[in-house]
């Protein structure tokens, strides 16, 4: 399996990426990780005549404290994401949801920034940055603007990325406090892709209660979104087991699941619902402890 | 294109195409076939080496993504010949029967052991999940693993 052959730039900084960018247009293609482009390219899906390789510049990698929350260069690895003590401190949902992508390999490799552009729908970082609220910042020759993840994920393989820009970024910010947070996910048992992934934010209220509660979900349709039903049902209830499966029950309402070899729309549906369950009764677990 | 690495320890320089996997510059350019290729499409991890210290696929990897950085294959691990602790295992528990998923395997488990000296069963098992095995079932590697992590005593 080798690819068809194609040019090759390795761009120093953003800016000349993006001059090259504009100057090969839609014959370009960004490179990251490789973690999804080269498996493309090897099986001739995807035949661009160059690559712009923007891997290696500065300053678009590494996890830094803002005044908000954290900000996350686009070129960081999922590992990096995995073992951030800033992360698994600040949300650890996120870093959680790292963890589970592929495997060694694959997270030493691909990038944030990649996978985000990339927009599997079986991919599991959509759901931890729906429910963490998150935004995701490109940049074009003509500025950069900030695009909230509710936003970003416009379809399988689509997102809200216009031709000609680059993510830099991901703008993570804090979860209120007192907040719990988990990622469940049903892999695929061969490639370790999401079949179901769900990520549950839930912030306790007084008395015993739910005051408010996000829940992202990747893998069960095209793109990946919030329950809101499933948010709605719990906002101000009591955080009781039957709580949280009335409400999760709710968790694939309004949506057409995928059907494919790996699991039929019905199963998706069944997964939403009780990986949903799953996950804010342990991201409520964690809210106590 | 023109490509330097460090391989095993040794500056090589060579003239490659960009869509040169890097799998196929170890084997067929630098002649290093400890490096082996089986699923080509990203999933078994036979083609895994060290990239700067890192274990990645290198059938998922252009030679050009690579430049300049130092490469460790299955050859690497065992300069003049002496075994890593890892290899002495993996030979002492039966860590192998083919051998074709092997060289992969022990540089996942290399890069276990540096990032976790003293991994549970569990951490084993995930460490090494994007290996497959089909002669083992396993368990005689995790056993190597862990023998290799304890005779090791928490150094790489
Ligand atoms: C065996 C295997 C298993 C995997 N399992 C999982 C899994 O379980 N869960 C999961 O979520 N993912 C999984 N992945 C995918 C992996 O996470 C990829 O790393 C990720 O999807 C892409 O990141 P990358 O940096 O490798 O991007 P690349 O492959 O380099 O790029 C992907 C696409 O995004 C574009 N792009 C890259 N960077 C940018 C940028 N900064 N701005 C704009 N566009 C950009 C590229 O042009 C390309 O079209 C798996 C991959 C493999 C090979
Ligand atoms: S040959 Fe590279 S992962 Fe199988
Ligand atoms: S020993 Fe034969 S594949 Fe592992």
């Amino acid at each position: 399996m080798i690819p068809a052959p194609f040019g090759y730039k390795r761009p120093g900084t953003l800016a000349e990426a993006l001059a090259l960018l504009r100057e090969h247009g839609e014959d370009a293609r960004l490179l990251s990780g490789g973690h999804s482009l080269l498996p493309l390219l090897k099986a001739r899906l995807a035949r661009p005549g160059v690559l712009i390789d923007i891997a290696r510049i500065p300053g678009l990698s590494g996890i830094t404290e803002t005044a908000g929350g954290l900000r996350i260069g686009a070129l960081t690895t999922h590992h990096e994401v995995e073992a951030s003590p800033l992360v698994r401190e600040a949300c650890p949902l996120l870093a959680e949801a790292a963890g589970r992508i592929g495997d060694v390999q694959v997270r030493n490799r691909g990038t944030i920034g990649g996978s985000a552009a990339h927009a599997d729908p079986a991919s599991d970082y959509p759901a931890a940055l729906l429910a963490l609220e998150a935004a995701l910042v490109a940049s074009s020759p003509d500025g950069t603007r900030s695009i909230p993840a509710a936003g970003f994920f416009t379809g399988p393989y689509e997102s809200a990325l216009k031709p000609g820009e680059i993510l830099t970024a991901v703008e993570v910010p804090s979860p209120p406090r007192g907040s719990g947070e988990a990622y469940l996910k049903a892999a695929q048992q061969a490639s370790g892709f999401a079949v179901c992934g769900v990520a549950a934010l839930v912030v306790p209220g007084p008395g015993g209660t739910i005051a408010s509660a996000r829940v992202g979900v990747t893998g069960v349709a095209a793109p990946a979104y919030r329950a809101r039903k499933t948010e709605e049902a719990l906002a101000g209830k009591p955080a009781s087991p039957d709580a949280l499966r009335r409400a999760a029950a709710l968790a694939a309402e309004g949506v057409e699941p995928l059907d494919d070899f790996y699991a039929s729309a019905d199963f998706r549906r069944q997964l939403a619902r009780v990986y949903a369950e799953r996950a804010l009764a342990e991201a409520l677990r964690r809210a106590k402890g | 294109m023109n490509i330097s690495l460090c391989i095993n320890g040794q500056s090589r320089a060579f003239d490659a195409e960009p869509r040169t996997l890097l799998v196929h510059l170890l084997r067929d350019e630098a002649g290093l076939t400890g490096t082996h290729i089986a699923c080509e499409t990203s999933v078994c991890g036979a083609c895994t080496v060290l990239l700067d210290g890192k274990a990645v696929k290198s059938c998922t990897v252009l030679a050009v993504q690579a430049e300049g950085s130092e490469i460790t294959t299955i050859e690497g691990l065992a300069p003049g010949g002496k075994l890593h602790p890892l290899q002495e295992q993996f030979w002492e528990k039966h860590g192998l029967q083919c051998g074709y998923c092997t060289p992969g395997m022990i540089l996942a488990a290399w890069q276990l052991l540096e990032r976790r000296p003293d991994p549970s069963e569990e951490e084993i098992r995930h460490g090494i999940e994007g290996n497959l095995c089909r002669c083992t079932g396993y368990q005689h590697i995790v056993d190597a693993i862990q023998a290799a992590a304890a005779q090791m005593g928490g150094k790489r």
